[in-house]
């Protein structure tokens, strides 16, 4: 199928991006790699007059270190998660997870702002944004403002973005030597959205978990944190008991909807398969 | 100020001119702001190489070099790519680059309709350019976004694997590589 007719503005500046979405309202998307608006548009499940290509705005390229944390512009592409060496070195889990976002091919247009802007609960890089305590700068018809990625997903593609908003970076806090980081996903086959995913960030002394995020993609309407099972860990070392604790928290912090596909009993045992999978792993690491 | 015009909204179905560089030809094209590029370079250029599958991303059938990256033609507004360089399976055919793919899927039965074929030479040049010797572990894993309905794969991960042990020795004989 064919998108419904819209006109196309490439913008270079944020005001203009936003002065151009003002004016057009409702009917206005940004568009930044196209690799979920462009199918979107296609199978006309959105039928927006204005596209606003923001793909040409220098100010949201880019990856640069800014005080203790790492900022990742807007535009940066899946692809350059691979990449970068700054990423490697100070977000080393979103360099972790960015193999198993989709197919080369789209890696080399999707960008992280589009990933995060979406929140597509089945997305590896938005539940990455959990586990690692980011930021998200956000520009608007209101001025700038960030906010904690723990208070951005609000429910199903649905995050604190305002309309007419345009996040501009994602602020990750320096990776440091104490911490470890782990991630894994179960998908049927490679390249396809996980059936359940997690990632994990923890600071350990020795094999003492001081402090962990846990969080999981592919369970429920958003990414989500698992507190449960965090608390159950902090303040203890990683031993087979421990794990089981985590594992079995993990009933009270999930609630995987019914789906078609697979069954939420299901999803939650896969969760526990996953989590103690990367928590033996990290004790290995430690 | 900002460059909008009064008719930002009103010029939805009215044409506009962009530019490409298409396997190093200038060309200008009149498109409509939803015209996808894979419609663009097959109906507008009359380069039907590049095959459009599903139109959403899943089939890889529609991939090209985008200012030297593989991407989805069926993912990319025409408009999108204004001021791009973009390579079709043609441009690569005759400047000779995938040659030794073509020479190694055609031998092994790498393809049988071939409606697959322009996705995977694009995809697996671009492996092969980023990666040397890739496993068949990491062939496949390229290959994950290209469907076939033909051959069952095995015979495209061996001309892949062949091609690239194959460019690897000539680079380590001193040829320099192409
Ligand atoms: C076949 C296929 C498989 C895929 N598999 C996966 C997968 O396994 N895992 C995964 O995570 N993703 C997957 N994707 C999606 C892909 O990762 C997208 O690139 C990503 O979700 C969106 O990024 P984008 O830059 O392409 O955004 P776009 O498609 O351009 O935009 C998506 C949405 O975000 C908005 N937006 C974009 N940028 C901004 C911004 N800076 N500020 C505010 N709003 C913005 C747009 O208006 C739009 O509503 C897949 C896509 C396809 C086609
Ligand atoms: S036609 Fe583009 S991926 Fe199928
Ligand atoms: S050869 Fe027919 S689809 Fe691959």
């Amino acid at each position: 199928m064919k998108a419904r007719a819209f006109s196309y503005f490439r913008a270079t500046t944020i005001d203009q991006a936003l002065d151009a979405h003002a004016r057009a309202g409702d009917d206005a998307r940004f568009i930044a790699g196209g690799q979920s608006l462009v199918p979107a548009l296609s199978l006309r499940l959105q039928a927006p007059r204005l596209l606003i290509d923001i793909t040409h705005i220098d100010e949201l390229r880019g990856v640069r270190r800014e005080g203790g944390h790492l900022r990742i512009g807007a535009l940066t592409r899946h692809c350059e998660m691979l990449s970068e060496p700054l990423i490697a070195e100070f977000a080393p889990l979103l360099a972790a997870a960015a193999p198993f976002v989709a197919h080369p091919a789209i890696r080399n247009r999707g960008t992280f702002g589009g990933s995060v802007a979406l929140a597509d609960p089945a997305s590896e890089f938005p539940a990455m944004t959990l586990a690692l305590d980011a930021e998200i700068e956000i520009a608007g018809p209101s001025g700038r403002r960030r906010i904690k990625a723990d208070d951005f997903f609000i429910d199903l593609f649905e995050t604190a973005l305002q309309p007419g908003e345009l996040i501009t970076a994602i602020h990750i806090p320096l990776f440091k030597a104490d911490q470890r980081f782990a991630f894994d996903e179960l998908a049927r086959r490679r390249g396809d959205y996980a059936l359940v995913g997690c990632g994990i960030m923890a600071t350990l002394t020795g094999r003492r978990i001081d402090d962990v995020r846990i969080s999981f993609f592919s369970v429920g309407n958003t990414p989500t944190r698992v507190k449960g099972a965090e608390a159950t860990l902090i303040g203890s070392g990683l031993d087979a008991e421990r794990i089981a604790a985590a594992q079995g928290a993990l009933e009270g912090d999930l609630a995987p909807p019914e789906s078609d596909e697979v069954p939420p009993a299901m999803r939650l045992h896969l969760a526990r398969v996953l989590l103690g999978r990367l928590l033996g792993r990290l004790g290995e690491d430690a | 100020m900002n460059g909008l015009g009064e008719t930002l909204l009103d010029e939805a179905d009215e044409t506009v001119r962009v530019r490409l560089i298409v396997n190093g030809r200038k060309v200008n094209c009149e498109v409509a702001p939803r015209d996808t590029l894979v419609d663009c370079l097959r109906d507008k250029l009359e380069l039907t190489g590049t095959h459009a599958g599903c139109e959403m991303g899943a089939c890889g059938a529609c991939l090209v070099q985008l200012d030297g990256r593989a991407v989805h033609s069926c993912l990319v507004f025409a408009v999108q790519a204004d001021g791009a360089r973009i390579d079709t399976i043609e441009g690569l055919s005759e400047r000779g680059v995938i040659a030794d793919l073509q020479a190694e899927f055609h031998r092994r039965n790498a393809l049988q309709c071939g409606f697959c074929t322009p996705g995977m030479l694009v995809n697996a040049q671009e492996l092969l350019s980023r990666v040397a010797q890739p496993s068949r572990e990491e062939i496949r894993d390229a290959l994950s976004g290209n469907y076939c309905r033909c051959t069952g794969y095995e015979a495209i991960v061996d001309a892949i694997d062949a091609v690239a042990k194959e460019r690897s020795k000539a680079r380590n004989a001193g040829g320099g590589g192409a």
